[in-house]
């Protein structure tokens, strides 16, 4: 059964060792196809005769891609016509190497059975096994194998029956070419395979551009031997083992790379293990990196260094052959270095590239007809890419998705290929679903396979369920929640016991009751990680019968709970913690407004109006506890859109209203939380799904402390307490919103919390700075948080009512998860904003407001405005074209000054707000300044006069 | 190295072989002609070397003899070129005692030991080449040189390992496999009786797992002993016609 031949291999550990493997081959490997007779086997994946329409190859052909054609053209493999594909294990293995997002999708491609492609393990079989020769390189080591995959098959299936199918080799590389047309295989390029495919001609727009510029780089390699160097924009990168060299011996430093969201010219570099990041700027320093690249920097001399230039600037090229030197741009923008230098670098190498697809919309060309073009992507720290297509008629004014495939050095832009139309921009269906792209939210309906772990309707309790759990059917529990909430996740309740302290409980859905771990259920929930709330829509974490049914803690009606119950003294201390699993009856599903009113209404005295009176009384106590260890209390801004019910547009905005309620509730899940989070450490020491904010690094605070000294007040950093105080400190009686405005700047200084595995990090890191707590976790909400049901399934285990399950032990395991929960938490935040600007754009169309904001920073060429009615915030450029010199920039300060009016942070603005109508494929809004006016910049406003409202906290210069 | 896919999709280890199949084995018995009973075995890269005097009188201080039952005497070592970098190991190090702990326990409970109370068996074994599975591999070789040394035993035993890969146990795992970090369960066995007589576990495998990578590592000592047994039947029979012709 065994072929055994072992080969030497050696690798590099420091030193050079040899290492010995043993590699077996095999002669039970099969080939996969329908049409063959020889083989013995069960999978029978590629069709017999399988027909593509392709011009060229009119006989039937399985197709056999080289790593880079896998590599680059997913997106053409993707295709529903290209089926009958033969994936060789070298490929796959050398993708996996060098991308593991193509990796991913060809894994996904392989699983899904209507594109019939098939992996053969070749270097497992006898015969297509080679061993690597002396001096052979390991590209032409793997195209010697691809090669001999091939011949092999060509040979195999040439014996079975009449018309055998035949492979077709697909390689881009020429003499790879050469040397398997002599080996008597049929190969062509790509891009000769996909203009023969005559039923799709559109395909060919989503090749990757990569073989035009490997015909430009044999040009400009030319034209640099011929000393000319003309049309090369940007300096050579270095190859990776000069980058390797360099960074051992500390010439250059490895980091990722993040581009500034304000600035296309410029960037910083977080480099692992340095608190302060590096800074970028200028177009050939970054020399063609893009966000979240893998970069390699060198740190410049420090008479070279320099600091954001605080511009607003938007590259608003239009000319996809645009080749005016990068110099000419840089200079021409250049600004006297200032005192406040910070280490800057410039970027030498790519280590790796961390592209993804990408939405934007056409830029329109200024050439009719031409079939190159510009997209600008959504996000605005990428650049644009150029991209080669025909039909730029019909995408203009759509959302498209493009990919980046390479950047030349020749080309200003990165050039990439078109991939799908999503539709039409300003489409509110359209938009949702760029902004789900843009924050890779998986938003695809859930699959039969994951439906059908559903438990079946109609759902009963049965006495079998009620052995098991405590019956707390009796208790008078309700729960508390925002209007139109209908994954109720939490019920409370509370009860004076006889001894004169409170019996209190929390009562969280019992959703690990319906999803078992390891199901298709529970792994889609895994992945999906979190539900995201859209202005107007919600993409579920499970299905919405047990989102909105099974699991939501509905009023009236039984349902299974995990139940954390403590009984309190009147002071809020803790005697006795209990948990269980539990059925109750919600009394009521309030809202936080009518739970507000039950409480405020004196002569209401049943049992659910006196359980919130004791809630609310305990709940002070407590908040005043944890506010007394250093919690912090933060603001961001929230706000509520009316939505029409017909048209699905916003019609008012609200702010959110914040009610004595809501941090009754807060307090208790807070509570919750930190008790669970306690005994599920007991019984999971290493595997505990925990959740920890880690205490912000002092220099990152500069923003704010600046801020607060601008205005004569003092931020304490040294730890929470003394930061939370101070910020109590800072009021201002003529500026109500200052404390606000400072305390929204302070949030945007910290760090993110992030789940963890307990074992991963030692027990004082496991701190929970803003609500200053050594120990955290998140319970309460499993409908919608998928830590949550992991951390009730370990809560289960450590109750004794579950059988421990072998991943919630596994601290790997838990520390992955954690880290695919950062991510999407993460996303879904920023989905969720989006979505409110996207909204806050909808309801700007065809209006103009006059509104009051407030300065949140001063750029040197715009003032960043808060609109503390919509929550957001707009850029007032203050040096549009024909007005430059109007306005002076004190950095020190930092304040702008035009005449006699002076700008400074927090100072009160009236500004006009508007949709900028001029440029349909990028709307913004627009913002203009009304008051205080500055002659010849001030937009006139007719609701200005009519409203006779005090002026605004303005601040003459005083001569 | 960490994230190897030690399992493919395909179902193939990084060595070519499928989750269930040992590696190759290879085995002679009688290469010393000193000694009374020798062995020297292959398990694809891992190789070693067994050699078994006794029984015999107990050697150095008398108190070491046992009235009712035989000494059994391990000693365990490692060649200084038996992995890739050469270093020259010292007799007596911890790890060379456990693995001699261990092996003295597995053959104390498949030897005859009544039979020859208050004299010794002394039984010898290197690694020549480590390449994964070092005990089984000793283990193998011994029962091999104590058949050879005609020493009764109450059946062979066999030892092979299994690890635990992406929810699929795994047979007879290499260095390679072993250095991942999984679970990874020894087990001699006696495989007519099916009974155990060493059993290890390293590193945590849960218990719903645990009787799937057991009955792999169970599966594979049979294997084993198949392979073991028609070498100790060809081996006799080579002798038997040695003997005819004399």
């Amino acid at each position: 059964m065994l072929k055994s031949k072992s080969f030497v291999k050696k690798t590099r550990k420091g030193s050079i060792i040899k290492v010995v493997r043993e590699h077996y081959l095999r002669d039970d490997i099969w080939c996969g196809s329908q049409a063959c007779s020889q083989c013995n086997q069960q999978e029978l994946i590629l069709e017999k005769s399988p027909s593509s329409g392709s011009d060229i190859c009119k006989f039937p052909h399985y197709l056999l891609p080289d790593t880079n054609v896998v590599l680059h053209q997913v997106d053409i493999l993707e295709d529903e016509i290209i089926k009958n594909c033969i994936f060789l294990q070298t490929v796959q293995q050398e993708v996996k190497h060098r991308s593991l997002p193509a990796y991913k999708r060809i894994q996904g491609l392989t699983a899904n059975p209507d594109k019939k492609f098939y992996v053969f393990s070749n270097e497992y079989h006898k015969d297509t096994f080679t061993e690597r020769l002396g001096g052979e390189t390991a590209n032409d080591y793997n195209d010697r194998v691809i090669r001999k995959a091939a011949s092999w098959y060509t040979a195999h299936l040439a014996n079975c029956g009449e018309s055998p199918p035949k492979v077709v080799l697909l390689t881009n590389d020429k003499a790879n070419q050469e040397k398997a047309k002599a080996e008597g295989i049929i190969t062509y390029t790509v891009y000769e395979y996909v203009k023969s495919l005559t039923e799709k001609p559109l395909l060919v727009d989503r090749l990757a551009q990569i073989e035009q510029n490997e015909r430009k780089k044999d040009k400009m390699d030319v034209d640099i031997k011929s000393g000319k160097g003309k049309g090369i924009l940007y300096p050579e990168h270095l190859g990776m083992a000069a980058i390797q060299r360099g960074i051992k011996e500390g010439q250059y430093r490895q980091g990722t790379f993040l581009a500034s969201r304000e600035n296309y010219r410029e960037g910083f570099v977080s480099v692992p293990g340095e608190e302060k990041m590096f800074f970028i700027k200028g177009l050939s320093n970054l020399n063609r990196v893009v966000q979240n690249d893998a970069v390699a920097i060198e740190v410049l001399p420090k008479h070279k260094w320099t600091c954001p230039s605080s511009l607003i600037e938007v590259d608003d090229n239009v000319d996809p052959e645009a080749v005016n030197s990068l110099e000419s741009e840089d200079d021409q923008k250049a600004s006297p270095i200032s005192a406040s230098a910070q280490p800057t670098c410039r970027v030498v190498g790519i280590i790796k590239r961390n592209w993804r697809q990408y939405c934007g919309t056409i830029e329109p060309s200024i050439m009719k007809g031409g079939s190159r073009h510009l997209v600008r992507p959504a996000e605005k720290r990428i650049p644009k890419i150029r991209i080669e297509t025909r039909q730029a008629e019909s995408l203009l004014g759509h959302r498209i998705i493009v990919a980046m495939d390479s950047w030349p050095r020749t080309s200003r832009y990165p050039v990439g290929h078109f991939v799908k139309n999503l539709g039409e921009i300003g489409d509110k269906d359209t938009e949702n679903q760029v902004l789900l792209l843009e924050h890779d939210v998986p938003h695809g309906p859930f699959s039969e396979t994951v439906l059908s772990f559903l438990p079946k309707m109609p759902w009963t309790i049965t006495d079998e369920d009620l052995k098991l759990r405590t019956d707390l059917r009796w208790v008078d529990v309700c729960s508390v929640d925002p209007p139109g909430c209908t994954d109720i996740d939490d019920a409370l309740h509370c009860r004076p016991l006889e001894n004169g302290n409170y019996e209190v409980g929390v009562h969280i859905a019992d959703v690990s009751h319906f999803i078992k771990p390891g199901n298709a259920l529970d792994d889609e929930a895994a992945d999906r990680g979190t539900t995201v709330y859209l202005t107007d829509k919600r993409i579920d974490m499970v299905p919405d019968l047990l989102s909105s049914n099974l699991c939501s803690l509905r009023g009236g009606e039984e349902r299974f709970a995990f139940s954390v119950i403590w009984e309190l003294t009147k002071d809020a201390e803790i005697l006795d913690t209990k948990f269980m699993k539990s059925v109750i009856r919600s009394r009521a599903a309030l809202t936080y407004e009518e739970a507000q009113l039950r409480i405020d209404d004196k002569s209401q005295t049943d049992a659910v109006a006196t359980s919130l009176r004791g809630l609310l009384a305990l709940s002070k106590i407590l908040k005043k506890g944890r506010l007394e260890k250093g919690a912090l209390v933060l603001a961001s801004p929230e706000i509520r859109f009316n939505i029409d019910s017909e048209t699905h547009d916003p019609i008012d905005v609200q702010e959110k209203m914040i009610r004595e309620t809501n941090s009754m509730v807060e307090e208790f899940m807070l509570l919750a939380n930190t008790s669970v989070a306690r005994k599920i450490l007991g019984d999971f020491t290493k595997s505990s799904l925990l959740r920890r904010h880690p205490v912000p690094p002092p220099s990152q605070y500069e923003m704010a402390i600046k801020a607060a000294l601008a205005r004569g007040f003092k931020l304490e950093i040294d730890n929470g307490l003394t930061l939370s105080k101070s910020l109590d400190e800072a009021v201002m009686e003529e500026n109500p919103l200052f404390n606000t405005l400072l305390r929204m700047l302070t949030t945007r200084c910290m760090t993110q919390a992030v789940y963890f595995s307990s074992g991963t990090i030692p027990e004082e890191d496991f701190f929970h700075f803003g609500l200053a707590s050594p120990i955290y976790t998140h319970f309460t909400s499993p409908i919608r948080r998928y830590a949550d049901l992991m951390v009730h399934r370990m809560l289960a285990v450590a109750i004794g009512y579950e059988e421990v399950c072998p991943e919630l032990l596994n601290q790997e395991k838990v520390q992955e998860i954690c880290e695919n929960l950062n991510y999407r938490h993460k996303m879904a935040q920023y989905a969720g904003r989006a979505s409110v600007e996207l909204h806050t754009h909808i309801f700007f169309r065809n209006k103009v407001t006059v509104e009051d904001g407030y300065i949140l920073f001063v750029r040197k060429n715009a003032l960043q405005v808060f609109i503390p009615k919509y929550g957001f915030e707009g850029t007032l450029f203050l040096k549009e074209k024909g007005k430059e010199g109007l306005f002076i920039y004190n950095e020190q300060e930092p304040s702008q000054t035009a005449g006699n009016v002076k700008f400074c942070l927090f100072d009160k603005v009236r500004v006009q707000i508007s949709t900028e109508m001029s440029n349909l494929q990028h709307q913004r809004l627009k913002i203009g300044l009304v008051e205080p006016q500055v002659p010849g910049f001030s937009v006139t406003s007719a609701s200005t006069a009519e409203k006779n409202e005090e002026p605004p906290a303005k601040r003459v210069k005083q001569k | 190295m960490a994230g190897l896919e030690l399992l493919s999709d395909q179902g193939f280890r990084l060595d070519g072989r499928r989750p269930h199949e040992l590696r190759k084995i290879q085995c002679k018995m009688g290469v010393f002609k000193q000694a009374d009973g020798s062995a020297y075995i292959e398990q694809g890269n891992t190789k070693a070397l067994a050699t078994v005097y006794g029984p015999h009188e107990v050697t150095g201080s008398r108190s070491k003899i046992e009235h009712d039952k035989v000494l059994i005497n391990c000693q365990y070592s490692m060649a200084t070129f038996s992995t890739g970098e050469r270093r020259s190991r010292s007799k007596g190090d911890r790890k060379s005692q456990e693995m001699q702990l261990h092996l003295k326990k597995t053959f104390e409970a498949a030897i005859l030991t009544q039979l020859y109370p208050r004299s010794q068996i002394d039984i010898y074994v290197q690694i020549l080449q480590a390449d994964g599975g070092n005990y089984s591999a000793c283990v193998n070789a011994a029962t091999l040189a104590i058949i050879d040394a005609g020493i009764p035993m109450k059946d062979f035993v066999c030892a092979s390992t299994a690890g635990f890969v992406s929810d699929t146990p795994i047979v007879d795992i290499s260095y390679l496999e072993e250095s991942q970090g999984g679970p990874e369960l020894v087990v001699a066995l006696l495989p007519k009786s099916d009974q155990i007589v060493e059993f290890q576990v390293n590193s945590r495998l849960h218990l719903d797992n645990f009787e799937n990578v057991l009955d792999m590592a169970v599966k594979g000592c049979k294997d084993i002993h198949a392979v073991l047994s028609r070498a100790v039947k060809e081996n006799v029979s080579e002798l038997a016609s040695h003997m005819n012709k004399t």
